[in-house]
C-alpha cells in the first residue's frame, strides 16, 4: 500500500495526473471510492480485499471527467473495464494511467497494450465456485428457473442501482428514460421488472466484464450477475468472444461471422 | 394511553396473529430472503425475523406501494370514462416488527402526501394500517434516531409497542385506540408485567445523539451555494436511487399511463433526469446538486413547509448505498462546516 | 380438455418471408389460420423485446423468419439478427421462458410451401404446449 501511496504522491506532485481515483477506508470497515487531488492526501489510499467496487465506473461520470487526467487504482475487473471502454471509444490510449497494486508494489500502466498484457496474464476465468453456481441454475428445470426469477424480480423496485453501478451502462439517456415510446415500462410491476432486466442483460451482452457490482448494488439482493454471466458464457461459447480483453475489438452483437451457429433455425 | 404495562408470551403472540388474520387482516413482518430481510406477508410470528438491526427496505410499500393504480380510464364514443379506485378493496393490514423509527416515518410520508391536498389513496391505506412496532435492543453505527427526535423505545406512530423480554415474550404498551382495538378480547393472552419485566429502559439500545437538526437546517441554508462542499460530498455518488427507494419517508413519484390505468410509481431525486423538463432544460444536471437536494429536502424544506423532518435516522440509505454515502457522516460535516 | 387455438405472432422480413407467404396464398395452399403476420423491412430490424411484447400481448407462440444467410436484401441484416437470437434464446431459457414457443426460420420468397409447413408445425407445437399463461399472468401482477 505504501508503494501505491508514494506513486500517487509522485504523480500528483508532478502534475502528471490531476486526480488519483482509488479506495479509502469508509464507514463500518468498508472501502469506498476516493478522489485524491492533493499529494498530501495520498495517505488515505488503501488497497486490500475490502476494495471490491469497480472504480472504472467513475471514468464515465461527467463530474469526475471534469477533474482532468486521472490515475485509476485498478483491480482486475477495472482493467478489463478500461479495455472494453477503449474498444467502445470511450477511453483514449494514453489518456489514463492505471495503477495496479501487486505483491507489495504497484505497476503503472500508461498504455492500453500494457493493460492488455496484464489482463491476459491474469486471464480471469469464472472460478470453480462461479461455474458451479451457474451450472446449478442451468440444471434446474425450466419451471424452477421461471419460478426463481419471478420471485426475484417481484422484489425489484426499479431503483436502477444496477445500472448506475455498472461501468458499461454509461448512456447519458438510458432507453428506459425515453417515453416516445415508453418501450420499457417505468413502474416496478412484475412485467416491467422482467422487461427491464432482460433489456439490460441484452444491452450488456458481449460487453459485460463480470465485475459483479450490479448484484452488490441491488438493495433487494437480486443475483443479477447470474444473468450477465450466462450471456458471457453464451457469447463465448457461440462466438469465441470475451469482452474486456482487447483495446480494439468489435462489439459482439454488431458484428457476425458467416458461420455463426444456427442449429436452432430451421 | 394505557398506563398498565402488560406482557405476552410467544404462544400468546401466535394466537394474536391468528385472531388478526381471522379478522380479515393481512400481517406484514420482516422476513429473511436472499441474505436480506424485508417486509413480506407472514402467517405466524415464527416466520418473522427480528434479528437484524434493521430491514434492508422500509415498510412504506404498505401505504405507498411501489406501483399503484390511481384510477382507470377508457375511451368510448369520443369521451373518456374514468373509474375511481374502490377504496373498500384495500387490505386491512397489521405491520408487525417495524422499529420505532419506521413508525415515526409514517407521519413524514403523510406530511408530504397530504400536504396541500389530501391523498385519498394513501390516507385510505393508512387508515387501514395498524402498527405493531418492536423497540430496539440493538443499534449499529448507521442509526441516529435520537438526533432526529426519535429513540429506540419511542412510541410515536405506533399503535402497540412491544419490547423483547427474551424467551419469545414481549412487553406490550398500548399506544393508541387502534392498538387497544387490536387487543380487544385478548385479555386471556396478556398478563400484567411483573417485576423486572417492567424495566423497558434498560433493555433498549443506546443511541447517542450526534447532531441538532436545527443546527443542520441553519448550516444547510448558508452552505447552499458552496459548490466545492457539495461536490466533495458527492463525487463518489452514482445517482443510483437506492437511498430514496429504501427510505421510509421518501415519497417522490412518477405517473405512468398503461393499458387504461394511471399508475403511480416510485422515483428518486437522485436520478440524473429526475428534473429534466420537456424543454430539455435540467435545473439539476450535476450529482452535487442532486445530493444537496436530498439533504435540503429532508432537513430544510420539509421542516419549513410541512413542519416535519424528512428523516427518522433509520440508517437504511447508508447501509444500502453501494458507495458508502453515509448520511450521518454527511450531516455531521454539514453541522460542523464553517460558514 | 377443449382444444385450444394458439395465437401465433410472426415477425417476418418483407423481401423473403413475407413474399414467400404471399406465394403460399397465391398458390392456394391452406395453412393454420392462427398466425398474425407483422412485416419488417429486415429481420435485422426485429428488436428482441418485440418477442416478449408479443407474449405479453397474448401470443402463445412466436415465429421469426427472414432471408437465408447471403440472401439478405440489405446484405447482412439477417446475420446480425442471427447473433441476436443466439444470445436472446440463451437468456430466455435461463429465465425459464420456454424457447420452444419461439420458432426461428429462413423462408425465401420462393418457399411458399415452406411457409405453410412452418406455420402448421409451429401451431401444432404451441398447441401441445398450451396457452402461455405463465407469461400472460405477469400482466397486472405487482400493481397495488
Amino acid at each position: 500500500m505504501e508503494a501505491l501511496r508514494n506513486k500517487a504522491r509522485e504523480l500528483l506532485a508532478a502534475g502528471t495526473v490531476k486526480v488519483v481515483i482509488g479506495y479509502e477506508r469508509g464507514s463500518a470497515g468498508a472501502a469506498r471510492a476516493v478522489f485524491v487531488r492533493d499529494a498530501a492526501r495520498a495517505g488515505s489510499l488503501i488497497f486490500d480485499e475490502t476494495c471490491r467496487q469497480n472504480l472504472a465506473v467513475y471514468l464515465m461520470k461527467p463530474e469526475v471527467r471534469r477533474l482532468g487526467k486521472a490515475a485509476l487504482v485498478a483491480a482486475p475487473a477495472a482493467l478489463r473495464t478500461v479495455l472494453q471502454l477503449a474498444a467502445e471509444n470511450q477511453v483514449q490510449d494514453g489518456g489514463l494511467l492505471l495503477l495496479a497494486p501487486e505483491n507489495g508494489g504497484v505497476a503503472v500502466l500508461a498504455e492500453l497494450s500494457a493493460v492488455e498484457a496484464r489482463v491476459a496474464a491474469q486471464d480471469p476465468e469464472p472460478g470453480r465456485e462461479e461455474r458451479e453456481e451457474l451450472a446449478r441454475y442451468e440444471a434446474m428445470t425450466l419451471e424452477q428457473r421461471r419460478d426463481f426469477w419471478q420471485e426475484q424480480f417481484a422484489r425489484c423496485s426499479k431503483c436502477y442501482a444496477c445500472r448506475a453501478a455498472c461501468p458499461l451502462c454509461y448512456c447519458a439517456r438510458c432507453t428506459v428514460e425515453c417515453n416516445q415510446p415508453q418501450w420499457i415500462p417505468v413502474p416496478a410491476h412484475d412485467l416491467g421488472n422482467l422487461e427491464w432486466n432482460v433489456m439490460r442483460a441484452m444491452h450488456l451482452a458481449g460487453r459485460c466484464i463480470d465485475c459483479g457490482d450490479c448484484s452488490r448494488a441491488c438493495p433487494a439482493g437480486i443475483p443479477l450477475h447470474l444473468l450477465n454471466r450466462k450471456l458471457i458464457a453464451v457469447v463465448r461459447g457461440s462466438f469465441a468472444f470475451r469482452a474486456g480483453r482487447a483495446a480494439k475489438s468489435d462489439n459482439a452483437l454488431s458484428t457476425f461471422r458467416p458461420d455463426d451457429p444456427e442449429d436452432f433455425i430451421r | 394511553m394505557d398506563n398498565e404495562l402488560r406482557s405476552i408470551d410467544h404462544e400468546g403472540l401466535g394466537t394474536l396473529f391468528s385472531r388478526w388474520r381471522a379478522g380479515g387482516r393481512r400481517i406484514l413482518a420482516p422476513r429473511r430472503e436472499n441474505e436480506k430481510t424485508d417486509f413480506a406477508e407472514v402467517q405466524a410470528p415464527g416466520e418473522a425475523c427480528l434479528d437484524p438491526v434493521q430491514t434492508a427496505q422500509s415498510a412504506k410499500s404498505a401505504v405507498f406501494p411501489r406501483v399503484e393504480e390511481l384510477f382507470a380510464y377508457r375511451r368510448r364514443d369520443g369521451l373518456v370514462e374514468l373509474r375511481e379506485r374502490d377504496l373498500a378493496d384495500l387490505p386491512a393490514t397489521v405491520l408487525f416488527g417495524v422499529r420505532p423509527c419506521d413508525a415515526a416515518a409514517l407521519a413524514g410520508l403523510a406530511a408530504i402526501l397530504n400536504w396541500d391536498t389530501a391523498d385519498r389513496l394513501f390516507s385510505a391505506r393508512r387508515e387501514k394500517l395498524a402498527v405493531v412496532a418492536v423497540s430496539c435492543t440493538r443499534s449499529d453505527e448507521r442509526c441516529f434516531c435520537t438526533s432526529v427526535g426519535g429513540g429506540p423505545g419511542a412510541r410515536t406512530g405506533s399503535d402497540l409497542l412491544l419490547t423483547d423480554l427474551g424467551g419469545g415474550g414481549y412487553l406490550v404498551e398500548t399506544v393508541s385506540d387502534r392498538g387497544r382495538a387490536l387487543l380487544a378480547g385478548a385479555e386471556d393472552l396478556l398478563r400484567p408485567a411483573a417485576g423486572r419485566e417492567k424495566d423497558k429502559e434498560s433493555r433498549l439500545a443506546r443511541v447517542e445523539k450526534r447532531f441538532d437538526p436545527e443546527r443542520v437546517r441553519a448550516a444547510l441554508q448558508s452552505l447552499f451555494d458552496d459548490e466545492v462542499f457539495w461536490t466533495e460530498q458527492s463525487l463518489r455518488c452514482l445517482g443510483c436511487g437506492a437511498c430514496a427507494y429504501v427510505c421510509p419517508t421518501c415519497a417522490c413519484f412518477d405517473i405512468q399511463d398503461e393499458d387504461g390505468r394511471r399508475l403511480r410509481c416510485w422515483d428518486s431525486c437522485g436520478h440524473a433526469l429526475f428534473t429534466l423538463h420537456t424543454s430539455g432544460h435540467n435545473p439539476r444536471p450535476l450529482q452535487s446538486q442532486r445530493w444537496r437536494q436530498r439533504l435540503m429536502h429532508k432537513f430544510s424544506y420539509m421542516p419549513e413547509r410541512q413542519e416535519a423532518l424528512g428523516c427518522v435516522g433509520c440508517g437504511r440509505c447508508s447501509r444500502a448505498c453501494p458507495v458508502d454515502m453515509d448520511i450521518l457522516e454527511h450531516l455531521l460535516a454539514v453541522a460542523e462546516a464553517k460558514p | 380438455m377443449a382444444e385450444f387455438d394458439p395465437k401465433i405472432v410472426a415477425f417476418v422480413c418483407n423481401w423473403c418471408t413475407y413474399a414467400g407467404a404471399d406465394l403460399t396464398g397465391t398458390s392456394r395452399m391452406k395453412y393454420s389460420p392462427q398466425v398474425s403476420v407483422i412485416r419488417f423491412p429486415c429481420t435485422g430490424r426485429i428488436d428482441f423485446m418485440l418477442l416478449l411484447k408479443a407474449f405479453a400481448g397474448g401470443a402463445d407462440g412466436v415465429i421469426v423468419s427472414g432471408c437465408h444467410p447471403n440472401d439478405c436484401h440489405y446484405s447482412s441484416g439477417n446475420f446480425h439478427a442471427r447473433r441476436r437470437w443466439i444470445v436472446f434464446r440463451g437468456l430466455l431459457d435461463f429465465l425459464g421462458i420456454d424457447v420452444r414457443r419461439v420458432r426461428f426460420s429462413w423462408v425465401s420468397a420462393a418457399e411458399g410451401a415452406k411457409w405453410a409447413q412452418l406455420v402448421n408445425e409451429t401451431a401444432e407445437q404451441v398447441r401441445a404446449l398450451g396457452p402461455h399463461r405463465s407469461y400472460q399472468r405477469l400482466r397486472g401482477l405487482g400493481v397495488g
